[in-house]
């Protein structure tokens, strides 16, 4: 089912059956704003709940997964104009919306802010867990098992487990980039597919290397930020395959076009290159000082964050490389120990041997921290950030694509002049006809770029506050080890001591 | 050069102010520096090196000499070579401190003792390099992040130029308190010839003639080793000396390495501290008020800042383990390797003397040049007895040093070890809170 079907148009939460307790349950006021944003995909039925949903909010203190009813419905207004198979009320719904919109567009920013605050609390905890390796040879494949916790109602339960192979993942990935980056929408970036790494494991004889190990559990530990990020991120938690993934007990249908050298994987190296060279050409008269400003930033960003990791990167290295020389110290100091003649001296080496081999612990452990902690913070959100490039793209395109309307209209437009000057009239009604078409297409296109616009704000907005608060904890908590480490250290050197000052 | 060591007091200070004097400065480094020897008491000769200048290749050291004048034969307790002034220095460079070991090394005279082992060749190529590297690379890093690496390195080659000079200043210090080779008359010239010695560096015929005598040597140490020593003493001596020397070696070159890594990581430091800074800069330029510092750049200024600081630290951390772990284990290597060259010496000796008796007794056999090989024998045997006699003191001594310096350089890494984790720790602890403090 997930190949082939094209990503669900956003009111699926209208159509699919999971939706309407959910709906009923909002009703009951006191429900967490969540909630709100897929009943509010159908509130144009309901106009009173739009107001009473800011009401409800309690600005509750940081929560990183924040979520704006409010502005979800622009979101999902923005996601409607995907669908060219116009259902009547969507179209409805989203002038309606419009209008709104026009009405008060400064109280749908302060109540987006608010609610943005607020947030949810309805809480995925998605731990990644038990890499297992299945299959022998160039065939065998890593699975995990995923398990998610949650308080959110429109899952199955509030616990599942399932178990899912990495193509899996980047199958999952890659829908959702489909679905959600046209819409402007920011998605956590996956772990790439690594020929080498995998190799190594798919030949490496079960758990015994290293190399393999630690790359297995890099991967396990990005997949698992991978999920919970976009758990996080409340479109992202409603898709119906992200839900799919999580809760389905069977395994998935192959995510055949994940594989490294497809078919598919050629095709998308193609799109990759076509869209870098249209980048090129199309460059969109930025008329918006906020997304000019915000792209050069985002620019910034990413070289700083670069070089950091770099950084980052040469200092586990070297803690590697302490950590070992450590060892190899301790190692010679003990046999220097034995070979001392002086009793109360060889025993104070010993000492000092054993000192060196607890440091060396710490050292090791202290490298595997800078790892895990900070520098794959930094490489996610260089990933992330890429993800918000794409986003910006997409709006690009997007303008190009009304630009292109816009083009297109006049063209009929002066057929139509001249036809009705030279008196032929006889096409004249199929032009009039184009003329209307490429009408709504203009204003169409119109429409799905300042959604994509406002969207991509308050994404980036999402991204920014979530992106503070991600490094500040990350880095306290990164600090609170060091510290650690430092004290460990007191204790050992301490415990040392009295040994060395006993040589007589 | 060496008063330059002034400058940088926070790299140095200790609050070690030895002498008293207020300063913390070259004279109170020096006696911090020789301390993996306890030297003797005796204050009627007292070298130092004054002063260091490193001129394009070679170093060039101030010896310094102080002895308590014309010697009044009543007065001092040993006999010391007659001095023409009481305080004087002279020039010296590295290829001459050689020659004077050298000079001990092939003494028959003083074939019992341990003959301290020479200075290391001031090696500055290290530090040359990481300059020349740190030049190249200047385009991919801030000006800030320049200047201070710049900095660290200039440390980095100040330290070792200090540390050549203790070398050489060790090893004269030793000699002026030994009561044998004090008396030597070429350490006297050495002293108090004011032009220089004409001691070319080895051309390479010597240096090749040196390197057959050192296979010789080896072999001939195999040889001799092979046999079983009278004496139950030097027996164990013997043993324990060439397995300990090999110890100590593979010891010195794993600390080297530790304390290498060490550094570089407080070196990484740097970068990692300016990246956040960077980071911080962006911050503030992403606001539309432009006056206040928002949060989240005091933020990641405050946690680079934390970074400079702890890589002083971290930087500390390793010099000391470098002076006190590394550098012990270094010297005790070279003393080790110049006991084992006593008792090589000795086992020669009494090769010979075995020899002689040999040899005697073949004359007594044959009744021929009977006289001759006795006067030899006797004279080996009194040679191998001598020797035997100061070589045991001389052993006992290494061996007390030895220990000494152990248990000194040991309880000061250990109580340095604690203060720069404890520092660090409460730096940890203070940025934490401050962040902490700033949550929303």
């Amino acid at each position: 089912m997930a190949d082939e079907r094209e990503p669900p148009p956003l009111f699926e939460n209208e159509d699919s059956s999971e939706k309407s307790p959910l709906e009923e349950k909002t009703v009951e006021a006191d429900q967490e704003v969540n909630l709100n944003d897929d009943a509010n995909d159908d509130l144009f039925s309901d106009p009173p709940l739009l107001e009473t949903s800011p009401a409800e909010d309690k600005p509750e203190a940081e929560d990183e997964d924040e979520s704006s009813p409010a502005a979800e419905e622009s979101g999902g207004g923005g996601g409607i104009l995907d669908d060219v198979e116009v259902q009547e009320e969507p179209p409805k719904k989203e002038e309606k919306k419009e209008e709104k919109k026009e009405e008060e567009p400064e109280k749908m920013d302060e109540e987006e802010e608010e609610e943005m605050e607020s947030g949810d609390t309805f809480d995925v905890d998605i731990t990644v867990s038990d890499p297992q390796k299945v299959g022998d040879g160039m065939g065998a494949y890593m699975k995990y098992t995923v398990v998610s916790k949650t308080s959110d109602p429109s899952f199955k339960s509030s616990e599942m487990t399932v178990s899912r192979r990495f193509s899996d993942f980047l199958g999952l990935h890659q829908k959702l980039v489909a679905f959600h980056t046209t819409k402007g929408h920011i998605v956590p970036p996956v772990p790439e597919k690594s020929v080498v790494g995998m190799t190594k494991v798919k030949m490496g004889k079960g758990q015994e290397e290293n190399n393999s190990l630690e790359f297995v559990e890099k991967r396990r530990a990005s997949l698992e930020r991978f999920l919970n990020r976009s758990a996080a991120h409340p479109k992202i938690r409603a898709n119906t395959d992200f839900k799919e993934f999580l809760e389905k007990d069977e395994p998935l249908p192959k995510a055949s076009n994940t594989a490294a050298l497809s078919g598919a994987g050629m095709m998308r190296a193609f799109n990759k290159v076509m869209d870098s060279a249209s980048k090129v050409v199309s460059k969109m008269d930025e008329s918006d000082q906020w997304f000019e400003e915000k792209t050069q930033h985002i620019d910034n960003l990413d070289q700083q964050l670069k070089k950091l990791h770099t950084s980052v990167e040469n200092m586990v290295n070297h803690r590697r490389e302490l950590s070992n020389a450590t060892a190899v110290f301790a190692k010679s100091c003990a046999m220097l120990g034995n070979a001392e003649e002086h009793t109360a001296l060889s025993r104070a080496i010993s000492q000092l041997a054993e000192t060196e081999e607890n440091i060396e612990q710490l050292q090791s452990s202290q490298a595997a921290t800078d790892f895990y902690v900070l520098s794959e913070l930094l490489k996610d959100y260089i990933g992330l950030i890429a993800a918000v490039r794409e986003a910006f793209r997409e709006r690009e395109k997007t303008f190009h694509n009304w630009q292109t309307a816009q083009t297109n209209l006049a063209k009929k437009r002066e057929q139509e002049a001249k036809l009705k000057s030279t008196g032929k009239t006889e096409k004249l009604p199929q032009v009039e006809q184009e003329i209307k078409d490429w009408q709504e297409r203009v204003e169409k296109g119109q429409r799905e770029f300042e959604a994509i616009s406002k969207t991509i704000r308050r994404e980036v907005n999402r991204f920014e506050t979530n992106r503070v608060q991600d490094f500040r904890s990350v880095i306290i908590k990164y600090l609170e080890s060091l510290m650690e480490k430092q004290q460990k250290l007191i204790q050992y050197w301490e415990a040392f001591l009295p040994e060395a000052k006993a040589i007589a | 050069m060496l008063n330059e060591m002034d400058d940088s007091p926070e790299l140095q200070n200790d609050g070690k102010d030895g002498d008293d004097d207020g300063l913390f400065d070259v004279e109170d480094q020096q006696k911090a520096r020789t301390d993996s020897v306890d030297l003797s008491s005796d204050t009627s000769l007292v070298v130092d090196i004054s002063d260091a200048l490193s001129e394009r290749d070679k170093v060039k050291f101030t010896v310094h000499t102080k002895c308590k004048g014309r010697t009044n034969i009543l007065d001092t307790l040993t006999t010391l070579p007659e001095f023409s002034e009481s305080d004087f220095s002279v020039t010296r460079d590295h290829d001459e401190f050689l020659w004077l070991h050298t000079m001990y090394d092939e003494n028959e005279d003083y074939a019992g003792v341990i003959i301290p082992p020479p200075p290391p060749k001031p090696d500055f190529d290290a530090s040359r390099e990481k300059l020349q590297k740190l030049g190249e690379g200047e385009g991919t890093m801030t000006k800030e992040e320049f200047q201070k690496m710049k900095a660290e390195l200039e440390a980095e080659y100040l330290a070792t130029f200090k540390k050549t000079v203790a070398m050489h200043e060790v090893f004269l210090q030793r000699l002026a308190a030994h009561p044998t080779l004090r008396t030597d008359h070429n350490f006297r010239v050495f002293l108090e010839y004011k032009q220089a010695l004409d001691v070319r560096g080895r051309n390479k015929k010597e240096k090749f003639g040196s390197l057959v005598k050192l296979v010789t040597k080896s072999v001939d140490e195999v040889l001799v080793t092979g046999q079983k020593d009278v004496d139950p003493f030097f027996e164990r001596e013997r043993t324990f000396v060439v397995e300990y020397h090999n110890k100590v070696k593979d010891s010195t070159a794993r600390s080297d390495r530790m304390t290498r890594s060490n550094k570089q990581i407080a070196d990484t430091y740097i970068r990692v501290s300016s990246g956040l800074n960077a980071l911080a800069t962006l911050e503030k330029s992403d606001l539309d008020n432009a006056e206040a510092i928002p949060e989240s750049a005091r933020f990641f200024i405050k946690v680079s800042e934390m970074f400079e600081k702890l890589r002083k630290v971290e930087a500390r951390v390793a010099t000391d383990a470098d002076l006190k772990l590394s550098d012990l284990l270094r010297y005790y290597m070279r003393d080790t390797a110049a006991a084992k060259d006593l008792l090589y010496r000795r086992m020669r000796s009494l090769v010979n003397y075995q020899n002689a008796n040999k040899a005697l007794e073949k004359a007594r056999a044959k009744n021929k040049e009977v006289q001759q090989a006795e006067k030899n024998q006797e004279e080996a045997c009194n040679k191998f007895e001598k020797l035997s006699e100061v070589a045991k003191q001389e052993l006992t001594d290494y061996k007390t040093r030895r220990v000494a310096a152990f248990k000194k350089n040991l309880v000061e890494l250990a109580e340095l070890e604690v203060k720069h984790a404890k520092t660090q720790v409460q730096l940890l602890r203070n940025t934490i809170a401050t962040l902490k403090e700033e949550t929303p």
